[in-house]
């Protein structure tokens, strides 16, 4: 093991970075395929049914395990079809658009104290952009697609997603001032020292803002009016089928992950312990490291599909009004009395 | 050697997609082709270590205004050949402007007129160096009035826009969200006791 380790160690950075970007990115695409899993099983018990239990079992133990790599396969042998009328180029390279930056914004999480793949200054802005670049394999898909239904879902999702990125990026100007750095592992570490430090209790009102506006960023339920299926069939991707149309699905369930990754990281201190501070220094429990995240981030991403078994779907103008008219201005009221509290010194952050 | 290699392949981007811009038939093509100028100056910028700029450049630009762009270039209903009609017509205007233009770019290259010498690069930062903190630095000390006059600028510029295109239109009828949350049951329901209800005698039978 030792001598594993040395050999690691002793690999050029570059070889690291490329083995770490692998081994995470195969971490995302395995974790949407028990997500999706995951998602059927608790919309399942949530409408007392049992979700999928056929496909596979470990021992006897968790019928269903196999089932993501079912709908994979299916998937996989299903013909793609292009539609004659479409803008061949645009359908065919609008998913891999949508599916890019969602996992290229992992590349600065803070997965762990010592690790993070791309510790860069402005990891924030860079999420925040490329988020915000996702949108355009949407629109294109929407309008390449030649369909009316498609275009239709196109518009919304871009308006929908627009508005939302205001109220998302006001929300985290609020992190940025209490952490005082872009930097996302430094978010984390401002965090540090119990979870009365967490920017949850102090920035509340921004975290439910970030919440609900991480929910509409992704198109998921209640706010998923782009696919909309009793109104527009599909949405956007009413045209994609087999494994052009897993694409999106895997870019969709890929930014869920992400969305909550980075809730847990803004504002319930990302890999700290929540018994920090509360247990003595040297207990196991209090000591930071991945397992913290992911069971934050498992947390919200339950979240996503409690939503969604729970609320029924907005109507388009009702979105537009909460966004503009709801989300925008609490988060500027709470920006402001954070800057009362960071000037009379209220609360954990020092700079 | 690295650096100068990615800047000559970036460039190269650069100008192609600048061309494509213009030249493009399809206007959403334009636009597609006007992000990849904005990606390419972005990594342009990066390359100066201008991470801050770069990284907003595409948050801006490629995140926001170029979405809006889109969205309304793909709703236009583009008549190609009406635009062409008057390309001989006003060919001079596009003679002129493009001479002004190459004319002022360069201007920019011949800087060294004003004493400033372009051939250097920019030195290389530490690497703790924040970038992000410097510009915010300058930004509320040296420059804050012209900052806030800019936002001032701007914020009159939402409003201009949003009284011009807002029409009100009469015999609208508006939802009043607050009135339909404060909605309760007994304004809108009542149960009349008596009406339609079965006689006594067959409740409590059921199958």
């Amino acid at each position: 093991m030792d001598s594993l380790l040395e050999l690691w160690s002793g690999l050029p950075s570059y070889v690291r970075s490329t083995a770490w970007i692998l081994i995470v990115t195969v971490a995302v695409i395995l974790s949407v395929a028990f997500t999706t899993l995951w998602e059927r099983k608790v919309i399942g018990w949530m409408q007392l049914r049992k979700g999928p239990n056929r496909v596979g079992s470990l021992f006897g133990l968790l019928p269903g395990i196999f089932q993501p790599f079912a709908d994979v396969i299916k998937l996989l042998l299903k013909e793609v079809v292009v539609p004659s009328a479409s803008n061949k180029w645009l359908f065919r390279i609008a998913p891999a658009i949508t599916l890019v930056p969602a996992f290229a914004a992992w590349a600065v999480m803070p997965l762990d104290p010592n690790l993070v793949i791309a510790d860069i200054d402005a990891g924030l802005l860079y999420v925040l952009s490329l988020t915000s670049v996702g949108v355009y394999g949407v629109i294109l898909a929407g309008w390449a697609a030649n369909s009316k239904y498609a275009f239709l879902g196109a518009m919304r999702s871009a308006a929908q997603v627009v508005a939302y990125e205001i109220a998302m990026g006001f929300a985290l100007v609020g992190v940025v001032m209490a952490a005082g750095t872009l930097n996302l592992g430094d978010i984390v570490r401002a965090q540090a020292g119990g979870v009365s430090n967490w920017f949850l209790i102090w920035l509340f009102p921004l975290f439910v803002v970030y919440l609900i506006a991480g929910v509409a960023e992704t198109n998921r339920a209640p706010f998923d009016v782009a696919e909309g299926e009793s109104e527009i069939v599909a949405g956007f991707h009413v045209e994609y089928s087999g494994i052009a149309f897993a694409l999106f699905f895997l870019a969709e369930y890929a930014n869920m992950i992400l969305i909550s990754a980075l809730t847990a990281v803004f504002f319930l201190g990302g890999w700290l312990s929540p018994f920090e501070g509360l247990l003595a220094a040297g207990h196991p429990l209090a000591a930071p490291g991945f397992h913290w995240l992911f069971l934050k981030l498992f947390f919200f991403l339950t979240c996503f599909m409690w939503y969604r078994a729970t609320f029924p779907r907005y109507r388009y103008d009702q979105i537009m009004r909460l966004g503009w008219k709801v989300l925008i201005p609490v988060t500027l009221v709470w920006i402001a009395v954070e800057g009362l509290m960071v000037y009379w010194g209220v609360g954990p952050w020092k700079n | 050697m690295i650096v100068q290699v990615l800047f000559y392949v970036l460039s190269a981007i650069l100008l192609a997609a600048a061309l494509g811009v213009i030249v493009a038939r399809n206007p959403v093509y334009s636009a597609l082709a006007l992000v990849l100028a904005f990606f390419s100056s972005a990594a342009l910028w990066l390359l100066i270590e201008a991470e801050f700029l770069a990284i907003v450049l595409v948050l801006v630009y490629v995140g926001a205004v170029m979405v809006l762009f889109l969205f309304v270039v793909m709703m236009l209903d583009i008549n190609v050949e009406e635009i062409k009609r008057g390309f001989i017509r006003y060919a001079w205007l596009g003679w002129i402007t493009a001479f002004l233009v190459i004319a002022q770019m360069s201007a920019v290259f011949a800087v060294r007129g004003f004493g400033i010498d372009t051939a250097i690069g920019v030195a290389p930062q530490p690497a703790d160096h924040s970038n992000t903190r410097e510009l915010g630095e300058v930004l509320y000390t040296t420059y804050v009035y012209p900052f806030e006059l800019a936002a001032m600028v701007l914020l009159v510029a939402i409003i201009a826009a949003i009284s011009l295109t807002m029409r009100r239109r009469p015999g609208l009828k508006p939802q009043d969200v607050a009135k339909q949350v404060a909605v309760r049951r007994e304004d809108r329901v009542r149960l009349i006791k008596g009406v339609g209800a079965k006689p006594d005698s067959a409740q409590g039978e059921g199958p």
